[in-house]
């Protein structure tokens, strides 16, 4: 029961991983946690989050973003908990009450595996928690060909910074892609210039693609992302063109296309192909 | 009561040993709006650089001190460069410089005795005077201050939509 739940909620991320892979940037489908809003001040300082996999940029028209994963890490490092958690068909939402002065990182973490073989010329499909791998393995039919597994690992991002940005809410778990913003992520304003470092397993990677794109692309003919690489250092650079809410993009490992059909039997069929991906949310106001 | 605050403001001013004194004027308008909702607007003003638009002192900042447990403050942010420039960095309500917010109308601010003037190296200054209003929009407009002052002169600026004529008004 609770293997076949998980394994159905995850689905619309990995729909959302596949479009990406294959789909024009049109219809790529991307994950998002969208703040109410990024810089907060006051007393009874609230943020709502919603969550989602969606076509259009912040717009919620496809899928809601399962948050079983869901971890906010306050400026003193320690945990804070969501309240209000609801999931709909389309999106998740949350509230967090902000009681320390500095930056929160909102994350949401996921972990599966996809695979998919040929039992007589017919594709089946199989995906579900990592620790199940094994034991799909074990059930699978006789004469059971050209396996390919994908192991996807991903995080899911947004920040909110209640009176100063400080704090050291941002430490590497040291496992998948993750940015680490060398510039506040938040209170940003046209013109201004964000660094950051991009990390695969808690260190720095070089020649990354990311992608950057403004929300609201549903209103304009232009989807305007900018398209960048990380350095040598792993990092990278963006000066913030217009207003808006950005979604940052970033993915490492090889396409399930890629792949070469593996004999289940064989050593490499248990170890599934890693696949990272990352994605953040950061607001610009104008200036 | 009077009498005992201009007494501490001039004796403020002379502990402070300030370098120059001038007589600083400035005349806000904030425009009469014909809008459903209205909310007076939160004002700041405050004193940069010219050279890097460095922040140089706060003169004054205006927002709802009536709501009960400073609950004005949480739209102080909404007045964004001078949040970033030194809202989020000091606390409400911050003596001499905060007040209430003002009705639409012409305001006349008598700025010679500021805090932030005591002090002032010379050199090419900016005040600056961000208004943001609630359900309203915000607007950011910038006055030239050469400092110390050497003429009367008079200078003018008009805002768009959030903040009408200003004038500065200085004389040696």
């Amino acid at each position: 029961m609770t293997h076949a739940r998980f394994a159905a909620v995850l689905a619309p991320a990995i729909l959302a991983v596949l479009a990406t892979l294959g789909a024009p940037a049109a219809h790529a489908h991307r994950t998002w946690l969208l703040p109410s809003a990024t810089v907060l001040t006051g007393k009874d300082a609230l943020v709502s989050v919603d969550a989602a996999v969606s076509e259009d940029l912040f717009e919620f028209d496809t899928n809601a973003l399962q948050l079983d994963g869901l971890s906010v890490t306050a400026p003193d490092g320690s945990v804070l908990p969501a309240e209000n958690r609801s999931t709909a068909r389309r999106r998740s939402s949350f509230d967090l009450k902000l009681t320390q002065p500095g930056t929160y990182r909102i994350a949401n973490v996921s972990e599966t595996v996809a695979a998919s073989y040929k039992v007589g010329g017919e594709t089946r499909r199989w995906r579900g928690n990592p620790d199940a791998y094994a034991a799909f393995l074990k059930e699978l039919p006789a004469g059971a060909q050209e396996l390919r597994a994908t192991r996807m690992q991903n995080r899911v991002e947004t920040f909110v910074t209640y009176d100063k940005p400080e704090g050291r809410a941002f430490v590497p778990a040291g496992v998948g892609l993750e940015l680490m913003p060398q510039t506040p992520p938040t209170d940003l304003s046209v013109g201004d210039t964000s660094s950051f470092v991009l990390l695969l397993d808690g260190k720095p990677v070089a020649d990354t693609d990311v992608t950057i794109l403004r929300g609201g692309n549903r209103y304009r003919y232009k989807m305007g992302e900018i398209a960048l690489k990380t350095d040598a250092q792993g990092r990278f650079s963006v000066k913030w063109p217009e207003a808006g809410r950005y979604w940052i993009g970033a993915s490492h490992g090889r396409r399930p296309g890629d792949m070469v059909g593996e004999d289940p039997a064989s050593a490499a069929a248990q170890q599934p192909v890693r696949r990272a991906g990352y994605s953040a949310t950061v607001e610009v106001l104008p200036q | 009561m009077t009498m005992h605050l201009r007494y501490s403001v001039a004796l403020g001013a002379a502990l402070a040993a300030p370098a120059f004194a001038a007589d600083l004027t400035l005349k806000i308008e904030l425009p009469r709006l014909t809008v459903a909702e209205y909310h007076r607007p939160y004002v700041a003003l405050w004193l940069e650089k010219s050279a890097d638009q460095g922040f140089a002192g706060n003169l004054a900042v205006w927002y709802d001190l009536k709501k009960r447990d400073n609950g004005g403050a949480k739209w102080l942010k909404d007045m964004r460069q001078w949040w970033r420039k030194s809202g989020r960095e000091v606390q409400m309500p911050l003596d001499g410089v905060s007040g209430a917010t003002r009705a639409p109308g012409e305001h006349a601010l008598s700025l010679g005795s500021a805090q932030a003037l005591a002090a002032l190296p010379p050199g090419d200054y900016q005040i600056v005077v961000e208004s943001a209003r609630e359900n309203g929009g915000r607007e950011v407009v910038r006055l030239p201050l050469q400092w110390p002052v050497r003429a009367a002169q008079t200078v003018r600026a008009q805002g768009e939509h959030e903040l009408g004529a200003l004038a500065l008004e200085v004389k040696p």
